[in-house]
């Protein structure tokens, strides 16, 4: 759970991404409770219908499911809808940029695959 | 409720504190209301709770007009950021003829709020410090349960404290009720996260009515180089650009991912920030 939100990115996107965050990283797992609209709201000091917005997204991508009179829970097959769909965006967010810096840097493409494997490397050991 | 602002115009003489507005609040949300000093954010607000008449137009609180109608006024209730209460009142009676005045009064919560703020119920008003009579103007509003909450830069004199107490208790029985809450404050960056919607008002004119989020979705500062950053906002419609040694930084109406894929570094610009840029622009032109 992140401190406070950043004022400049929509907030509901904010909420969105961070329970994402905390599905793919097993913080929650399928079948277990998320925080209501309203606790969300309490802990930023929100809007809650900011903080329904980024819910409802999840919603209706089959992350959340609403159960009647007890709230919201991960389904069953979320975590992997999410790695799924966080595998599609690797290479716009991550990719494009450090190829981006590279030409500015003017690192070659043989120098760069090296620092992408000397990283492999060091995690090995 | 609805409360629907059709082209109201307020003229004191030859200056127009507020010229031919118009839009439409439609239903219980946290509005905020930003302008700088003199846009009309207070006059809009003496019409809307019936304390004055209009010059021209009019404002329709489901289909009814506030001025001199005590039915509709018994569901408004206004804070002013000073002398709401006679002088010579204690406490306690002030609480008293509110809670005669508003239907819905919560007296519980009036308790739990006087406790809150350490306030004398046998304190008289004149007797009290700014930050205190504040704190009063704040239980009043809240207590008052009115189905529209107006708070005009309610807390004169309070601290920071104290502030963040209000946002907390105001966001507390928002989601307990629902209820129009009309926010008026130059403490934006405390209390945007709160807005549902935002309006600002400028030299008596509405210069943007927007979701507050789709606020932060919509506009962006952009910086690079001064060709890549021209390039990119050519047909757009820019706020403000400002250049310095060979970059620039503009900001304008775009996503952030727009811009990103254009190969720029962008941000987003907090609401306080937008306000400012927005009404400096109007002031320019």
């Amino acid at each position: 759970m992140k401190k406070s939100l950043d004022e400049n990115k929509p907030i509901f996107l904010q909420i969105k991404e961070q329970l994402e965050d905390s599905i793919i990283n097993g913080n929650i797992n399928s079948g277990e409770r998320v925080p209501s609209t309203n606790e969300f709201a309490a802990y930023y000091k929100i809007n809650p219908a900011t903080a329904a917005k980024g819910i409802n997204e999840l919603v209706a991508e089959e992350i959340l499911v609403k159960r009647r009179g007890v709230g919201m829970f991960v389904t069953e097959d979320a975590k992997g809808i999410l790695i799924e769909k966080r595998k599609k965006t690797f290479y716009e967010h991550y990719m494009l940029p450090l190829k981006e810096e590279a030409r500015k840097l003017r690192i070659k493409e043989t120098e760069l695959m090296e620092m992408v494997k000397r990283e492999d490397a060091a995690d090995e050991n | 409720m609805k409360i629907e602002v059709k082209g109201l115009t307020k003229r004191y003489k030859d200056n127009y504190a507020l010229n031919n507005v118009s839009f439409t609040l439609d239903g219980p949300k946290i509005y905020g209301l930003l302008g700088r000093n003199g846009a009309g954010k207070t006059t809009f607000m003496d019409i809307l709770s019936g304390q004055i008449l209009a010059s021209n137009g009019k404002i329709e609180i489901d289909g009814e007009e506030p001025f001199d109608n005590q039915k509709l006024t018994e569901s408004i209730c206004l804070i002013k950021e000073g002398h709401n209460f006679k002088k010579d009142l204690k406490v306690k009676n002030v609480l008293k003829v509110y809670s005669f005045f508003y239907p819905k009064w919560d007296q519980e919560l009036a308790d739990k709020l006087i406790k809150e703020y350490n306030l004398n119920l046998n304190s008289k008003v004149k007797t009290l410090s700014k930050g205190m009579e504040s704190a009063l103007g704040i239980i009043v509003g809240l207590s008052s349960k009115a189905p529209i909450t107006i708070f005009d830069e309610p807390y004169i004199g309070l601290d920071a404290a104290a502030r963040k107490k209000f946002y907390e208790i105001m966001l507390e029985e928002y989601e307990a009720e629902k209820r129009i809450i009309i926010f008026s404050t130059h403490l934006i960056d405390e209390v945007s996260l709160l807005f549902e919607e935002v309006l600002i008002l400028q030299e008596g004119s509405l210069v943007l009515m927007e979701e507050a989020d789709m606020l932060r979705n919509s506009t962006c500062a952009v910086s690079g180089t001064i060709e890549e950053v021209e390039a990119f906002i050519s047909g757009k419609e820019v706020i403000e650009k400002k250049q310095l040694a060979g970059m620039m930084t503009a900001y304008v109406y775009s996503s952030i991912q727009e811009a990103k894929m254009h190969g720029l570094n962008a941000e987003g610009v907090p609401i306080q920030e937008l306000m400012i840029y927005l009404t400096e622009r109007k002031k320019g032109a």
